[in-house]
């Protein structure tokens, strides 16, 4: 049976019908305890059991899933990985997210196509490229490789955008991050399951958590629909359901779910090789390897838990999308779809413990939690192994809504309304 | 053998002929045609090659199911991309080019990539391209990938009318179910949509021959049309329903040419009757992807519709009660049919570059054409998008309506009801709400799934090169969950979204794990049903109408000034004036302020009301200062917070009478500064004791600032004394002037002595025209916002948002007395004094000087230490034309006790020096603004 | 574009609304001693509950805040209910 991923392995199945390719990841039934179960097995909970086999020895590990693996936002987002930020507390995290990202396909062996193809945030004013230039400083104080673009470095990026000197918003210039990219969402899923069940690590799928099992006040493992599974430490990373588990635990949560649109247009050739970023237009995008456009914006109005889209945001996003790319509006839209996102107050995660004894989240990563899996997993496995904060994971303990030190990336740039 | 044009027959118009070019080879079709039909009737066997193999590919169905033949198509207004030539209308003068094929669809130099398949499998690349580097093959297959290529001409009035509707009833679909329904509800008097995709109504009446109800099709398909219309009903063809959305939302797209932008209409439909057919399922069997093989639908679609017949000696692999009428008329249409049962043994067919055999055990048949049909799938997605769930048909081999979204049925064909007349005694019912009890139905197949482990290659996804032997791997590597398979596949994922393949994929993933096919599941289906220009969702919302600017009522005389308009908060107005540049204009402004005076439009200044018997304590609660203790005639500068303790705005609040303020926000803020005075005056206050109403844009307000400034303004002759003594700083006036009230206030964010003019909006030209010629002999005239900007950081006045961000508390810009001492509630307080409000190391609002002519770059951070911390950041930095020096003001950790300390800054790498300083740069001890 | 009723206005379109709270919470009484943690919870903590939930939405173009109950899976609309105080 071929095991290894590599030019050679897919030479040799090639000449054999593919006959001898092991299973990606086992699916075995749950055992009756583990060392440690983790809730969810999206990007965050597979990286945080591969890196809880792969850096502290703790193999003896559950991923319970009430649905498919990598089925949430994981599998759900626009792919945009990137570490332009402007606090060092967030710098530090999605650094080392990118720093993990960067050699990922290696190290698990499986290809997750992170494309460092670069990411363009415009500014379409003079105060806006004053507030890019405090960006960019900030951004390389912290080590990220931003730099401040005018507009004719930016029209070589992404001649596709609208230069127009009577554009509604036009181009000053932008803030790069060269290193910034996409990368191959799903892969991402499918690379740490089945690099942490290469290692032993059992991951469930089809099984929903029902209840948590408690003693003397202590979780101690978990009633599920394939029975009661025990746990020294239990860990929640369930972008989109984090209260309801949270209600489930019985402790609170400053989160409120959110529908985020994500929007796909038909294949073409390559038009755009850059993520192009308008916050006055309020959307970004980049093209898929395969050649789609891929499309963000903002979130729904209105709190949800209905993973499908709504019509007035979809008009929002596109229009906006097509104000900064004229020529795109006779490109013809594919398919939109919506996750359910976890959004805190300054819109930054959560790490930590949840206030109840044996019992961690992860979560309130909002709209970006994709490109922090590594980091995510890996701060997270950090502390579900130690009991206590790695530094990275530290400031963004939920504690800091009581001390209110909020990192607020929005506040930041100076959008106090 | 080439495609043949029956000279009779189909809804063509044979007297209007269309001249087209197909990659760069003419050809001729008709009113009426597809680009499809055109193509097939021309004998064009090859349309396109297939994403990932390069095979040759030709058209497979007749409708929206159409894997394959997509197109660029430049017509006379302009190029598209990816244009389905199944459901595209030809037009004149159109350029069809296959896409995904070079130099052509016939003779593709990248077709031999199809020898290298046993290597290129469903998930290869998650395998490889790992070292050294995937940057160093994404490129290449970049290239590799995409359909059509985007031409970058824009089409002169591409842009989609968007429409708001409302019906009792939406009916999808105009075949013989949806015009029976619709004519019945239509009757009951009930307010009946019927939208229909297709040019014609009919749907499905064209491909059966004989007559319905004693009608030919056509004139049966007229004598419903004209009951819906003379009912009152509304029928739209070219109109696609193509999802449906929260509260009985229904979108819409009307499409009559390529060309031009389709309409949305966004449909509220009480209730929905889904008449949206069924399409062809393909039967899996070796080489089913060559051209010349299509659905049995689609042969006799072509046939029926557009009078082609797509071959001589033609197979039909299909065993549904419906086959034998299908053979018939194809036989009358001249054609050779051979027939073959899909279940009485392994099909499999033979070709290089089109069918030319079909065989089944030992028989085999030479043919130009296989119709092939597993039986029929209903179009169930609006159904899935509504929350309605399906239900897996054993019988029918399908997934068919089970438990109902809440305000639709399906009906006809969709609901499975695949004789014609128990689809439309249903329908009639349905509508009507007549009593029905239905017939047990005549149609009947026996399934034909796939079967895998059988010989050859057998597609599942001919868009997306996905064969049988690719999901098997999947399932060999544990991608069983129909969503792994689908995305580790691509399975469904093609411009045609899985319409044709979805079942097969489902069952031959059910075969593989022994499960049964609603075990494996459905994917979800997303809206858009079919693919749409992003235009439709754009509209009209372009340039100016893209967010709209404010404007000011005074524009018309500001750009007879001269002045240079830019975008500052939301609002339009005049940055500078005259033909100098910018910054030179904005110095000459400034220092003509400090020197004689200078006249701004001052009119998106917020102007709130606060009115009533609790007013006087709600300002008070909602301000960082105390207000209550403000007299009337009397106005005070302070903070609204957030309840975090941030400063959310900054103004001066007008104490006009006991029981009445105005709110002065800061320019464009005053929506947002509204929006929060109403949520605290409705939450824990009385709403009906204080009373909150924004009248910004009722009042327009002329400031007049500088040395000269009373002079000015005394030549308007108000009744007022405009003295130091009688009128000081921080008090107001209201009169009247020609007849028309106004209000006037001494508040400065000049440092000068100002005079700030409101009036009603609509008599602000007279004043403005009185005021600037009063100036006039002073030297004093108007002034943009860049020159206010100078003159307020000279004084170390701050903006909000510029020089504040999200943690900046009123402590940290010297404000600190209310925190300490302010003893009845506010909003924020309690946020004042959390861990991180106390913190020592605060950012606090300082001023920074430099030695040297150039100004410290805005935005650059104040760095320490070797590894360079930041510890700050300058806001704003200017070169002052009154102290002819540069200034700067910043947010500096304890910055209120460094004054005088030098500091390092960083800057795009570079680094510069500046001195903490107070942020008042000019006049500090404030004489002038008192004189 | 879900379609909300605002209590004085009647049934407007989702644009016109702009969620403020979740109902329920009460502002502490900020002169006594409010502890962090019971401020933190005022402030930040919620419910978010999955279904049913009542929320204070404000219909813009009147400005009236109200109390709407929906269902936050399948987007019904439960009820609204003004939150004026009825005439005595």
């Amino acid at each position: 049976m071929t095991s290894k991923y590599s030019a050679f392995s897919v030479l040799r199945e090639g000449l054999r019908g593919q006959s001898g390719w092991c299973k990606a990841w086992r699916s075995p039934k749950p055992k009756a305890a583990y060392d440690v179960v983790i809730i969810g097995a999206g990007g965050h909970g597979l990286a945080t059991a591969y890196y809880l086999a792969k850096n502290h020895g703790i193999t003896n590990v559950a991923v319970i899933e009430k649905s498919w693996l990598g089925g949430g936002n994981t599998g759900r987002n626009t792919t945009v990985i990137r570490s332009n930020y402007y606090y060092p507390a967030s710098s530090a995290l999605y650094g080392l997210s990118m720093k993990l990202y960067k050699n990922l396909s290696k190290e698990l062996n499986y290809n997750v196509m992170f494309s460092q193809r670069g990411m363009l945030v415009l500014a379409h004013s003079e105060p806006e490229m004053e507030m890019a230039a405090r960006n960019v400083n900030a951004m390389q104080l912290n080590g990220a490789d931003a730099i401040l673009m005018d507009v004719a470095d930016v029209r070589k990026k992404a001649p596709l955008l609208n230069f127009s000197k009577d554009a509604r918003f036009p181009i000053h210039g932008a803030v790069w991050q060269g290193s910034a990219g996409t990368g191959r969402h799903d892969a991402v899923a499918w690379g740490y399951a089945r690099a942490a069940s290469a290692l032993g690590v059992d991951i469930i799928q089809n099984c929903e958590v029902t209840e948590f099992i408690k003693e003397a006040g202590r979780v101690c493992g978990v009633e599920t629909t394939l029975g009661p599974i025990r746990a020294d430490a239990v860990g929640a990373a369930v972008a989109g359901h984090s209260s309801v588990l949270a209600k489930l635990a019985g402790f609170k949560l400053p989160i409120t779910s959110y529908a985020l649109q994500a929007f796909v247009t038909e294949a073409m050739k390559p038009v755009m090789d850059t993520v192009a970023f308008s916050p006055a237009y309020g959307t970004y995008f980049s093209q898929s390897d395969k050649g789609g456009l891929v499309i963000g914006g903002a979130l729904d109005r209105v709190p949800s838990y209905g993973q499908k889209g709504n019509l007035p945001i979809q008009e929002a996003v596109l229009s906006g999308l097509v104000e900064m790319a004229p020529v795109l509006a006779k490109v013809k839209l594919l398919r939109h779809w919506a996750g359910i996102v976890d959004v805190t107050p300054d819109s930054s995660p959560v790490i930590g413990p949840s206030g109840i004894d044996g019992l961690y989240v992860n979560c309130g990563w909002g709209t970006g939690g994709f490109k922090a899996i590594p980091a995510g997993g890996y701060l997270f496995a950090h502390l579900l192994a130690n009991g206590t904060h790695h530094e990275f994971s530290r400031p963004f303990d939920k504690d800091r809504f009581v001390t209110g030190r909020l990192i607020d990336e929005g506040a930041a740039s100076g959008i106090a309304h | 053998m080439s495609g043949t044009r029956l000279t009779s027959g189909g809804l063509i118009d044979r007297a209007r002929r269309i001249d087209f070019t197909f990659d760069g080879r003419a050809m001729q079709g008709y009113a009426g045609d597809t680009l499809a039909s055109a193509l097939l009737a021309n004998g064009t066997r090859i349309v396109g090659r297939s994403f990932k193999y390069h095979r040759p590919r030709g058209v497979w169905g007749g409708w929206f199911d159409e894997p394959n033949a997509i197109f660029s198509v430049k017509t006379p207004r302009g190029s598209l991309p990816n244009v389905l030539g199944t459901t595209t209308a030809l037009t004149p003068g159109m350029e069809i080019k296959s896409v995904n094929a070079w130099p052509n669809a016939r003779f593709d130099v990248k077709g031999a990539l199809d020898l290298f398949n046993p290597w290129l499998k469903a998930g290869f690349y998650y395998k490889t391209f790992m070292k050294p580097d995937w940057h160093l093959f994404e490129p290449m297959i970049r290239k590799m990938a995409g359909l059509g290529a985007l031409e970058p001409d824009l089409i002169e009035g591409y842009t989609s009318d968007q429409v708001h509707a409302t019906c009792d009833l939406l009916v999808v679909g105009g075949g013989a179910a949806g015009l029976a329904a619709a004519e019945g509800a239509a009757r009951q008097g009930k307010n009946v949509w019927l939208v229909e995709d297709h040019a014609a109504l009919g749907g499905g009446l064209y491909r059966m021959g004989g007559t319905i109800e004693g009608l030919a099709p056509a004139d049966w398909v007229t004598a419903r049309k004209a009951a819906i219309e003379n009912a009152g009903g509304r029928i739209l063809t070219h109109t696609t329903a193509f999802g449906v959305f929260d509260h009985n939302l229904y979108g819409l797209a009307q499409q009559s040419a390529l060309d031009v932008a389709p309409t949305l209409y966004r449909l509220r439909a009480k209730d929905c009757l889904l008449a949206s057919g069924a399409i062809d399922r393909p039967v899996t069997f070796a080489n089913n992807d060559l051209p010349g093989i299509m659905s049995l639908e689609a042969g006799i679609e072509y046939l029926g519709r557009y009078g082609v017949l797509f071959g001589k000696a033609i197979a039909i692999a299909a065993n549904h009660s419906q086959t034998a009428s299908a053979a018939a008329r194809l036989r009358d249409a001249g054609a050779a049919v051979s027939l073959f049962d899909p279940a009485n043994g392994d099909l499999s067919a033979t070709g290089r570059r089109r069918v030319t055999s079909l065989r089944q055990g030992g028989r085999a048949e030479a043919v130009d054409c296989v119709l092939a049909s597993a039986g029929w799938t209903p179009v169930l997605h609006l159904w899935r998008h509504a929350g309605g769930k399906l239900r897996w048909d054993d019988t029918l081999a399908t997934f068919v309506p089970a438990q109902a979204p809440k305000g639709m049925a399906a009906i006809g064909a969709a609901n499975g009801i695949f004789d014609l007349d128990q689809a439309l005694a249903e329908a009639r019912a349905c509508a009507t709400g007549e009593p029905y009890s239905p017939s047990p139905p005549r149609f009947n197949l026996t399934p034909t799934l796939p079967k895998p482990g059988a010989k050859g290659r057998q597609w599942i996804d001919f868009q997306h090169d996905v064969t049988l032997d690719d999901i098997a791997l999947a399932e060999r590597e544990n991608y069983v969950s129909v969503e792994h398979l689908k995305r580790y596949t691509t399975l469904g994922m093609a411009s045609d979204q899985g319409k044709i393949s979805n079942i097969p994929g489902l069952a031959a993933m059910a075969a593989l794990t022994g499960k049964t096919i609603p075990e494996v599941g459905t994917t979800t289906f997303r809206p858009p049903f079919v693919p749409l220009p992003l235009s439709l969702y754009h509209g009209p919302h372009s340039g100016q109408n893209f967010h709209p600017l404010k404007r000011l009522a005074l524009e018309k005389l500001h750009r007879s000034s001269g002045a240079a308009l830019g975008e500052y908060g939301g609002w339009l107005r005049p940055a500078w004036y005259g033909n100098q540049p910018g910054p030179d204009a904005a110095q000459s402004e400034a220092r003509m302020v400090r020197a004689a005076g200078g006249i701004l439009d001052a009119s998106p200044l917020g102007k709130i009301e606060v009115m009533g018997p609790d007013a006087e304590a709600f300002v008070n609660f909602v301000y960082y200062n105390t207000m209550k203790t403000l007299k009337p005639g009397a106005l005070r500068y302070g903070f609204l917070l957030t309840e975090k303790g941030v400063v959310f705005d900054d103004g001066v609040v007008f104490r006009m009478g006991p029981k009445r303020f105005v709110i002065s926000s800061s320019s464009s803020h005053a929506e947002g500064v509204t929006g929060l005075l109403e949520s605290w005056r409705q939450d824990g206050n009385d709403p009906d004791r204080v009373f909150v109403h924004d009248t910004t844009n009722h009042w327009s307000t002329v400031t007049v600032t500088g040395p000269k400034a009373r002079n000015v303004t005394r030549s308007l002759g108000l009744d007022i004394d405009l003295s130091a003594e009688a009128f000081p700083h921080m008090t107001f006036r209201e009169t009247s002037w020609n007849d028309v009230p106004l209000r006037i206030a001494r508040v400065s964010f000049t440092g000068e002595v100002s005079f700030e003019v409101s009036i009603p909006a609509s008599k602000v030209e007279a004043l403005w025209t009185a005021i600037t010629d009063a100036g006039e002999p002073f030297g004093v005239s108007p002034i943009g916002i860049e020159a206010l900007s100078i003159l307020r950081a000279e004084k170390g006045f701050i903006i909000i948002g510029k020089d504040t961000d999200g943690e900046t508390m009123p402590h940290d810009l010297g404000f600190t007395l209310p925190r300490q001492k302010k003893s009845t509630a506010f909003v924020g307080d309690r946020g004042l004094h959390t861990e991180v409000a106390n913190e020592p190391d605060r950012r606090q609002f300082v001023g920074l000087s430099v030695t040297g002519d150039a100004p410290l770059p805005t935005g650059a951070h104040l760095v320490e230490g070797a590894d360079r911390r930041s510890f700050g950041i300058v806001t704003s930095s200017y070169i002052s034309p009154n102290l002819n020096r540069p200034i700067a003001l910043g947010l500096v950790e304890r910055g209120a006790e460094r004054m005088g300390e030098t500091v390092t800054l960083f800057h795009l790498g570079k680094t510069y020096e500046a001195t903490l300083t107070s942020p008042v740069a000019f006049d500090p001890d404030g004489a002038r603004i008192h004189a | 574009m879900q379609l909300f009723p605002c209590p004085f206005c009647g049934l407007r379109s989702e644009g016109e609304f702009h969620f403020a709270a979740e109902a329920g919470k009460t502002r502490p009484v900020t002169t006594r001693d409010v502890n962090a943690e019971e401020w933190a919870a005022y402030l930040f903590d919620q419910k978010n509950e999955k279904g049913a939930t009542r929320e204070v939405w404000t219909h813009l173009p009147c400005a009236e805040m109200f109390i709407m109950s929906r269902d936050s899976v399948t987007m019904e609309v439960l009820g609204t209910q003004t939150l004026r105080k009825l005439p005595a």
